[in-house]
Order: structure tokens, then sequence, then C-alpha cells
């Protein structure tokens, strides 16, 4: 709110009326979710309706995000980040590969314990044989080997699974470890598909 | 090792050429068929059921008016969803169906949209009918109106939709089908800020489904769009599925309307 005083009195009138109209938009919005879509399986409705700031923002089809909002929202999510308590990022590369082959988990149809996958290969290239990759993010072919398997490397490569929108707002990656999707052990088993040396991602 | 570099080498721009030819395989394989899509099983049917006497009032829906006037069929669906003044609602073909069935033939809101996607137990009636009528705008020029402002609000409640990204993922449509080249696994996206590819997606469904065995809706399609995007599951015949088909006809607007198709 601080940053409105500057602004004058005419600027925060229009910015006030802006928003009455978009809150009005926003409300037939909402009944028209609540009265279209239901709570099924691990699906509940109240998840979808309350966006959080992330969501919220990058919603806006004109994505009209000043560079100091993005920065500071940026800045938030990467403070999101629990980095592994024990301190160690490498779990068993096979698992991974199981987790990034699996789309399962938290769709309507699915059970509530079945535990999620992170499909990766549904926007990645990831390793030499899986053929059947998507192309809505980066190939990471040859992730650790390109790299190399510096701490600051698996840093990274951590907080990008675990909160993508803290290295760039509005990212298309799932925030696997912030809105829990995969747990802390399944991060580890994904970041050693990526980032072992003897995994098939870096021969 | 010098072997393997070599492979890799070759393989990479094959595998390129593989994908171009199995895109080119798939395209003829299409043409091939396309006399003998299984969807026209469907339009039969569905023209039987939109001709034959059913419900507590036992009359046919040859009277139920699709918004070019009672009883025709030809050219509607290329102008659905549109606002429709004895129901005082936008209304996309199978809303529409469900106000007939209810109006004319008597039918209880339950069992006019009971079991509204086929399966192994149970083909439906609706998507029989939808085969039907859709067929009837084979070759024809897709135009909605925005004129009325239930139609507007219908658009503008769809785009906001399009670009809404919420649950457990993130998602939203536009996660996926706003750029080029887009694919999910070997399943290419089409990008709707793109007029030709909006056309060419929007005017090929419905469709025959080959790996369902069924002919599916653009309800359908949506409601297992948002199955996969981790949303609530979509109640069958609400505004909100009508609202997006109604942004997504318009970004198609122009385009010749060539279903039901066949697709994977």
């Amino acid at each position: 709110m601080k940053t409105l005083f500057p602004l004058g009195l005419g600027c925060s009138l229009l910015l006030l009326v802006q928003s009455t109209l978009a809150s009005d938009l926003n409300d037939e919005f909402n009944q028209l979710l609540k009265s279209s879509l239901r709570s099924k399986g691990p699906v509940k409705i109240e998840r979808v309706l309350r966006q959080d700031e992330v969501q919220e923002l990058c919603s806006d089809p004109d994505q009209m995000i000043s560079t100091d909002l993005a920065t500071q929202v940026i800045k938030q999510q990467l403070e999101t980040v629990e980095y592994p308590e024990d301190g160690h990022f490498l779990g068993d590369w096979r698992q991974g590969e199981k987790i990034a082959q699996s789309g399962k988990g938290l769709r309507f149809n699915d059970k509530a314990d079945v535990p999620s996958g992170g499909n990766c290969y549904a926007c990645h290239q990831i390793t030499a044989d899986e053929l059947s990759y998507g192309t809505i993010g980066p190939s990471l072919l040859g992730y650790g080997k390109m790299r190399g398997y510096s701490d600051e490397v698996l840093r990274y490569t951590w907080g990008k699974i675990y909160n993508p929108q803290g290295y760039g707002l509005c990212s298309n990656m799932p925030r696997y470890g912030h809105q829990g999707i995969l747990t802390q052990e399944q991060i580890k088993d994904v970041m050693g598909l990526l980032l072992d040396p003897d995994s098939p991602v870096n021969q | 090792m010098k072997l393997v570099v070599l492979i890799c080498v070759i393989s990479l721009p094959l595998r390129v050429a593989v994908s171009d030819d199995t895109k080119d395989g798939i395209e003829e394989y299409r043409e091939l068929i396309a006399d003998g899509n299984p969807a026209e099983l469907w339009e039969l049917t569905g023209e039987e059921i939109w001709r034959t006497s059913a419900g507590p009032n036992d009359v046919s829906l040859e009277t139920c008016d699709l918004g070019e006037g009672r009883g025709v069929v030809e050219g509607v669906y290329v102008r659905l969803p549109r606002y429709f003044e004895d129901a005082n609602k936008v209304m996309d073909l199978e809303q529409r169906l469900i106000h007939c069935r209810m109006t004319i033939q008597g039918l209880s809101w339950e069992q006019a949209t009971a079991h509204p996607f086929g399966d192994s137990t149970q083909s439906s009636d609706i998507e029989a009918l939808v085969a039907y009528i859709a067929g009837q705008s084979r070759g024809r020029t897709i135009e909605v109106s925005l004129n009325h402002p239930d139609e507007k609000k219908a658009y503008e409640l769809g785009r906001q939709f399009f670009y809404f990204r919420a649950g457990a993922h993130d998602f939203g449509c536009v996660t996926c089908h706003s750029g080029d080249g887009m694919r999910i696994r070997l399943q290419e996206l089409p990008n709707f800020d793109d007029e030709r590819q909006a056309q060419r997606i929007y005017g090929t469904w419905p469709a025959y489904r080959v790996s369902q065995g069924e002919v599916r809706t653009m309800q359908h399609r949506l409601y297992d769009c948002l199955r996969q995007m981790r949303f609530p599951e979509a109640i069958y015949g609400t505004d909100l599925i009508t609202a997006i088909t109604m942004y997504l006809a318009k970004k198609a607007e122009g385009g010749t309307f060539d279903a039901p198709a066949m697709k994977r």
C-alpha cells in the first residue's frame, strides 16, 4: 500500500474504479466456477477458487506485471524453497526415472493415497531412450554432464524443481515442492536422474 | 566411443525425419480412411434418435429449435454456442439438446443429462445426436455471434478461464495452448493464439477417438482437459464449458467445419 501514496488521489481513485470493475467480473467468474465444477477424489473446488498471488498474477491475459512487483514475488517464491534437511541432494536415479514417467496423482479420478508422479516426460526430453517426450519445457538430456555437479548446480536444480516461480514469474512448470506434489524423497530421486553421473541422462 | 558419437550424430537428424514421416504417415492414413470414419455410425444412430418419439410426451426432437428455426439441423453447429431467447441464456449444442429433451419430450434434468459419455457398457444418445447434428454443418464456415450481451459475456468469461491458472499444478488452458510447436509427449498441441490452428482443431470436433472407440463431443474434450489440469470435475451441461467453447469458437471463426473427424 505504501507505494500508492506518491501516486496522488486521482490515480488512487482510478485504481479503485478499475478494481471494482474487475471484482464484478471476478464475482461472476467465481459463480461460474462454483456452479460448473465439483470436488471429486483428491481435488477440492476450494483449491481452484482460492488462487495464491502467483496464480492470480499469472492469470492476467495481458501479463501486466510491473518489474518491481515481479522481482518482489520471485524473491518471495525463492524463499519458500526448503532444501534437504540432511544436506543430501541426490537420491536413486532409477526411482527418479519412474517418477519422471508417471503422470499419476492429484487428478479427480486418482485415489488420494496414490503417490504423484512428476510427469516430467510430458514436457521435457530427459533420457535418449525415451522418444515419447514433450516440448513445452527445454530438453534435459545431458543435464549434469553439461552443467557439472557443483553444489551451486545442485542447489539451483533443487530450487527450480521445488518452486520454479522463484526463478522466473509465470513459468509453466508446476511447483513440485511448494505445492506438495512430490515429497522431498521423490525430488531427491528426480535430482538423481538429472545429476547422478551414472544416470542415463548424463551418458 | 567414436562409434557411439557417430550414431548420435546420425540419429539426431534421423529422429526428426522419422517424426516428420510419422506426421505425413498419419495424414496419409487419415486421407485413406476418410470415407470410412466410424463416426458415420454415430451420425446414422443420431439421426434415428432425432426422429424417434421418446420421453413421457412420446414425441421426437424434430420440433427442437437449434438456432436456425424449428427442426433445422443443417448449418446450426457452426453458429453455436448462441443466445436462445426462450431459455434466456447462451447454450452450446449439448445444453440446447438437454433443453429440448426437457421441454419437448418431458424428461427431467437428471434423465436428459444421464450418461453423456459412452463407454464399453453403454453407448450415449447424446454423442450420437451431436455427431448427427455436427455432420450437418460439414463444409460450412464457423461463425458465432457476439451481438447479444450474454454472448459477449460468455466469450469474456471463456477468455478469462483460458488464462486462469489454479490448482495443485498451477495449470490453465494457456499452459499448453499458447505457443507454437508444443507437444505433450508426442501429442501436438494447438496454439489458440494462431487463427489457422484454432480453425483446424475447433473445426474437427466432435471426433471419433480411435483410442476410446467412441465419438467424443466438445463437452467431453474439455471435461478431460480439466481432469488433466488437476481441476475439479466439470458438471455436465453447465455454463463453464459453454463459455470456454464460445471463446474457442470465436478464435476459430472463418474456418471451414469438417467434423465429426477421426482422431487418435
